[in-house]
């Protein structure tokens, strides 16, 4: 049922849906976009973290003698104590504090923890060894469908093979941390976060448990985070750092810096968990597929993780028998946090990828095996319109060549895909619209924009709604002090964000016609806010610019109250999305070097508010998929328990030159009723398996796992 | 078992034979007692670039030409040109990400040439000419390479931008008509982690050809 | 960074004068690119530190003799702007290779040779031979991008220089200064493996330092280095080959293989060179002297790899040059 707070008909929009200019773009690419790090208190000190350098152990000693005389020191905390265990190097044990950052370098340095040792493993890949050492758990045993031995009988190609992706790390560039600030009873708090809102009753709640401290309430703690510097899904939490960075600032009375150092963030701030997995995918003749079954075993830490949603998107109960069974390898290093679509993209590798080993078997164009299926997902049409889309922008039907590229020379050319989907279900969200006697307008409330565009798409769904300019409306964001909104992650925010400005401007608005309505000797309901007027539908000589309709509020300042969700609010937004993606790459067979030519990536959205921050977060996921496709690995020592390259040297990422041609195409006007849809995740589930589908096209050979670099690819040929 | 969360010292075992022509003086004088020793302060010997004798461990004045001005600062030897900037001076465009001489964040414009802050010492940037990110714009126009990164939305988060942005301003400072190929070889040491290679690009190419 | 007291002199013999004989005590920074991130992870604790930037006699790129002077603080980026640098093709090819312009703006050439290894247990802090608990972490422990020649042990790393093969090929020469005066050495030499962790990977003596590097007349040797390397942003090869090769009429007369990022030296193939002597400069003779190059390779358990990269990185370098 139409509501007035629905989005305008498509005839009717000005701005949703259009390209825009990122409105804190200015600011950001001068520099002067102030991020958590770049805080500088008066009186400001600077801390560091004392941090385990065992895997596996317990704390036996503390000895802060010769900290507490570096020139500087200025006070301590203790995160862990004598008698606690630590799980992982780079696990949190005290925070120290100094005049000068290098003050505190000094004193971390001087301070020194005593270890009995224990027992460790972080090896993950093979699971018999990992089992061996008694670090196995069974998670999962999901059998479901149609009977799976009566499937396998019908089948007549199976395929049996290997497949899986190692742990990578967020790599934030903002490391974790924050700067606080606590003067009195106000804990001030420049948070690098995810999750504004959440921030406050996290903090004290850690800090409760300190008994020098006592009582702290949430509505002390104010966050402050206009900037941040990229989350990922790692950074809801205060952590233990934030905690002893606000026991510090208490402890001393100054303002305390306490920012993780790279390694510290490579190690203990962020993992995607791995997963490998032993497949085993049957079709018929025709292609139609009939029975999936898996094992598969990942780590996330000490209390593994990592359990992936298999068989991926071609997962109908009723047709497809499916067997999947989850092993949880335990690891000393350091936890995983949630990485954009937790375990998607790695569901993705070990179902695209046999999937395409399949295809080949039975010498069938993936394209049309993957279309032939699309009815085990749960949205052919979105599927079927998507992969053609993508084949068309890949130049499939020029380019594609049964499996292995039989040219000459040693570099070969290939194309492959893979295709996701995300629900992206809207967080819950309020929001303050205010209309000011001078025109100002105001979107509020204690969201965040990691990067994605918040304070853009806020912006637009605000001036739509009353018929102005993107410059005509100040979003203020990330303050914890604003109407609570939720945090973002898992692609929840656009969706709950600009529904709840959405009716927060449909109800401002509405008591400003009111208003104006009175002055113009109309009803309200013959207003229409538009081209930065306000005039009458049935007497177009009744027309009031927008500052002149707003001087009628006299000294009075409107505010429009909305939500997320909103049972009498219209259909705002919607979960559930498909997207497919094509790689085409080129193998150099002589030294396994992958080379990206072009990804092309097709995406629904429902209704796409900017088109172009919609089109910058699929180029980005596209990136980073190419980044843990052929570079990132954290890569872990068995004798020292140590992640040797948490760095960004041996921790490989790309650089422009190394990503190819990458094309997006973004499906608008087709799912617009559904509303609005978070877009962070989906495209960042399937760059992984489109790649590595298209090197197995180029060379001949599956590359058993990710990152497909030059020793797996030749060692992969070796084997061949 | 112990950590003391620094790594173990030099492979190196020291050469107890001490050779000739060491200037015994020199060396004594400055390293003092207790060679080493942390933030000896009072060594107030005026920094010059040219010093013949030894300055610090301790806060040494220094000079830097930073954006056509001239600012005086107290820091140790050892501070990096980075630290100098954010710590000492506010100046936070510039930012530490990997702080060893890889990604690019960190980097600023010294003599003409794109470098990491990270990986110069304050002290050594003295007499030279350092152009920041903060120097590059005024309140009421951007660079045509800040420009060009706002109209091509070649930022997300915003972090490495600063970073990239210098490293674009070295490429439009050197090539008044640099190909694709040339600005890809001028971006070569930055990384940005959200993916924002596909805008800057473009908007290095644009704003260089300009 | 441990805190140190600082000296830039004017002089090079004051630099050397600075300089304390024991290991460890002083440092010398040119660029910085690589001594300050050993500092920074505390891994060089030096108490004083000494720039050479102040020294005016050793800097530039110029024209020496018939050959190439390249002074000790001349930076990556000065190599590559130099007009006398422009006949040495495999040097600007591997000068090239490092692909950052801040690397190339701040790294000097001499530094570059004298950076220390890249090796991930060294930069972790378990010394240069890798030792843990008694045990040699790199033969069982994770060695992809470790030795394949000249690791016999107790060292595994490689030497993390891209020039030095390039220059070695060309037969360049390093200049010495130290307390005693100058000396010459080759820039072969100027390299070691050590034999225990008493030793550097290379020859310099602590009060030392290289004031410049020469190289001789490119004129009648064709030169080529071919990477592997992974990704166009600044990253370590895999493996480097650097070759010179001198030709009488269609035949090799005279040829010089050398290998970077193989061993914990840069690795001069005696064998590979062999293999060419008297060929003409062809694929079959290319992927001859490739597999001659490795004929004697010992990976690890987990560097495989690197013995083809190594092969088609010859062979490659070869194609580029013949």
């Amino acid at each position: 049922m139409a509501t007035k707070f629905d989005w305008p008909a498509a005839d009717d929009r000005s701005l949703i849906g259009k390209r825009h200019k990122r409105v804190d773009g200015p600011e950001k690419a001068r520099g002067a976009a102030k991020y958590s790090y770049d805080r500088n208190l008066d009186g400001m000190l600077h801390a560091r973290l004392v941090t385990s350098d065992v895997p596996h152990g317990r704390i036996i000693g503390i000895d802060t003698s010769n900290a507490e005389k570096v020139p500087g020191y200025m006070g301590q905390v203790n995160i862990l104590n004598v008698g606690d265990e630590v799980q992982w190097v780079g696990a949190e044990i005290m925070a120290v504090c100094a005049d000068t950052e290098e003050h505190a370098r000094d004193v971390a340095a001087a301070t020194a923890v005593h270890f009995e040792r224990l027992p460790h493993w972080v090896k993950d890949e093979d699971v018999e060894k990992a089992g061996e050492a008694n670090r196995v758990t069974p998670a999962k045993d999901d059998t479901k469908g149609p009977d799976l031995e009566e499937a396998w009988n019908s089948a007549d190609a199976t395929v049996d093979g290997y497949y899986g992706l190692g742990v990578i790390a967020h790599c934030c560039l903002e490391p974790h941390g924050q700067v606080v600030d606590w003067t009195g009873d106000e804990i001030t708090v420049y948070a690098s976060t995810q999750a504004v809102a959440r921030i406050p009753a996290d903090l004290a709640r850690g800090l409760s448990r300190d008994e020098s401290i006592g009582t702290v309430n949430a509505d002390q703690v104010h966050v402050i985070t206009p900037y941040m510097g990229g989350g990922f899904g790692s950074k809801f939490n205060i952590d233990t750092w934030g905690i002893a960075c606000a026991q510090l600032s208490k402890k001393t009375g100054k303002p305390i810096k306490l920012m993780l150092d790279r390694d510290e963030e490579q190690m203990v701030a962020g993992g995607r968990p791995s997963d490998y997995g032993k497949i085993k995918v049957g079709a018929k003749k025709d292609g139609t597929l009939v029975a999936y079954e898996a094992e598969t075993w990942s780590t996330g830490g000490v209390a593994g993780r990592g359990s992936p949603p298999v068989p991926y998107v071609y997962n109908n109960e009723e047709r497809l028998a499916q067997k999947a069974r989850h092993l949880n390898v335990s690891t000393n290093i350091g936890p995983a946090r949630a990485w954009r679509a937790p375990n998607h993209p790695q569901a993705a590798v070990l179902t695209m990828c046999p999937m395409e080993d399949l295809a080949a078997k039975l010498e069938m164009d993936p394209v049309e095996f993957f279309k032939k299926n699309a009815d085990l997902t749960a949205r052919p049409e979105v599927y079927r319109y998507e992969i053609d889309k993508c084949a068309e922008m890949i130049g499939w039907k020029e380019k594609w060549h049964q499996r292995g590229d039989s040219g000459p020379g040693p570099v070969k050319r290939g194309l492959g895909l893979s295709m996701h989907t995300w629900g992206g279900r809207p967080h819950d969200s309020t929001c303050e619209v205010r209309i000011e006697p001078d025109g100002g307008v105001s979107v509020n409330m204690a969201s965040q924009d990691l990067g994605v565009g918040t304070y853009t798409t806020l912006s637009v769904v605000a001036a739509e709604t009353l018929g102005l300019q993107i410059p005509d409306i100040k979003v203020n964001i990330g303050s914890s002090r604003l109407p609570i909104s939720g945090a973002s992650g898992g692609s929840t925010t656009v969706g709950g964000t600009s529904a709840s400005t959405r009716r927060a401007t449909v109800n401002a608005l509405e008591e400003l016609k009111g208003v104006v309505a009175e002055a113009l000797e109309t009803e309200a309901e013959d207003l229409v806010a538009k081209d930065g007027k306000l005039f009458s539908k049935s007497d177009s000589s009744k027309s009031l610019t927008w500052k002149e309709a707003c001087r009628k509020l006299g000294n009075r300042t409107i505010t429009g109250q909305g939500k997320q969700p909103d049972r009498e609010g219209g259909k705002l937004n919607d979960s559930g999305v498909g997207g497919v993606q094509m790689a085409d790459v080129s193998v150099d067979v002589e030294t396994g070097i992958v080379t990206i030519n072009k990804l092309a990536a097709v995406q629904d959205v429902g209704l796409v508010l900017c088109l172009e921050q919609c089109e910058s977060q699929v180029y980005g996921a596209v990136i980073q998929g190419i980044a843990w496709a052929l570079y990132e690995e954290s890569v872990y020592d068995q004798a020292t328990g140590k992640m040797l390259n948490p760095d960004m040297e041996f921790y490989k990422l790309p650089g422009a030159a190394d990503i190819g041609e990458l094309e997006v195409h973004m499906v608008q006007n087709k799912y617009d009723d559904r509303g609005v849809i978070g877009i962070g995740e989906p495209p960042a589930i399937s760059p992984g398996a489109a790649i590595s589908n298209a090197v197995a096209n180029a060379i001949g050979v599956r590359v058993p796992t990710l990152p497909l670099t030059p020793d797996r690819v030749l060692a992969a040929l070796a084997d061949a | 078992m112990s950590s003391n969360n620094s790594k173990e010292g030099p492979a190196c075992v020291p050469d107890s034979k001490p050779g000739k022509g060491f200037s015994r003086r020199i060396f004594l004088e400055g390293v003092g007692i207790g060679a080493g020793a942390v933030g000896t302060i009072g060594t107030a010997v005026p920094a010059r670039a040219d010093a013949h004798e030894p300055v610090g461990p301790g806060p040494v004045p220094i000079t830097l030409n930073i954006n056509g001005e001239s600012h005086s600062l107290e820091v140790e030897p050892r501070v990096t040109l980075i630290d100098a900037l954010r710590n000492s001076l506010d100046m936070t465009g510039a930012k530490k990400v990997c702080d060893r001489a890889t990604c690019g964040a960190c980097t600023v414009i010294v003599d003409g040439s794109p470098v990491y802050s990270c990986t110069m010492l304050a002290i050594e940037a003295q007499g030279r000419r350092i152009e920041t990110i903060e120097g590059i714009s005024t309140e009421d126009s951007m660079h045509p390479v800040q420009a060009q990164f706002v109209d091509k939305d070649a930022q997300q988060c915003g972090f490495c931008t600063p970073g990239l942005v210098m490293a674009g301003k070295a490429i439009a400072d050197s090539s008044a008509r640099p190909s694709m190929d040339d600005v890809e070889a001028g971006l070569c040491g930055n990384i940005c982690r959200c993916g924002t290679y596909v805008g800057v690009r473009k908007a290095v190419y644009e704003a260089a050809r300009a | 960074m441990k805190n140190f007291e600082y000296i830039a002199p004017t002089e090079a013999l004051a630099a050397v004068q600075a300089l304390s004989p024991q290991a460890g005590v002083t440092a010398v920074l040119a660029g910085g690119t690589d001594l300050l991130s050993l500092m920074k992870e505390r891994i060089e604790n030096p108490s004083r530190v000494v720039s050479l930037r102040n020294v005016r006699s050793l800097r530039g790129v110029s024209k020496k003799g018939g050959g190439l002077r390249i002074g000790a603080t001349a930076t990556v980026q000065d190599l590559l702007d130099s007009k006398a640098a422009s006949g040495y093709a495999s040097l600007l090819q591997a000068a090239r290779g490092i692909t950052a312009p801040q690397v190339r703006a701040m790294g000097t050439v001499a530094g570059e040779l004298l950076q220390r290894p890249r090796c991930w247990y060294y930069r972790n802090g378990y010394g240069l031979l890798a030792m843990h608990d008694g045990e040699a972490l790199v033969p069982n422990g994770e060695n992809r991008y470790h030795a394949i020649l000249g690791n016999k042990g107790p060292a595994y790393f490689v030497s993390a220089s891209s020039l030095a093969p390039a220059l070695i090929s060309l037969g360049a020469r390093a200049t010495i200064a130290g307390p005693d005066g100058e000396r010459g050495v080759t820039v072969a030499d100027l390299y070691q493996i050590p034999s225990s962790d008493s030793e550097r990977e290379n020859t310099l003596q602590p009060n030392e330092i290289v004031t410049e590097i020469t190289v001789p007349s490119s004129g009648s040797w064709k030169t080529a280095t071919y990477e592997v390397r992974q990704r166009q942003l600044l990253d370590w090869p895999l493996v480097t080959a650097s070759v010179a090769l001198r030709m009488r009429g269609r035949k090799i007369s005279d040829a010089r293989v050398v290998l970077g990022h193989v061993a914990p030296i840069p690795w001069r193939s005696s064998e590979a060179e062999a293999a060419l002597k008297g060929k003409a400069a062809d694929e079959a003779a290319g992927m001859a002297a490739g597999e001659a190059a490795v004929a004697s390779a010992t990976p690890l358990s987990g560097n495989k790899a690197k013995v083809q990269l190594a092969s088609v990185a010859v062979k490659r370098a070869v194609a580029m040059a013949g």
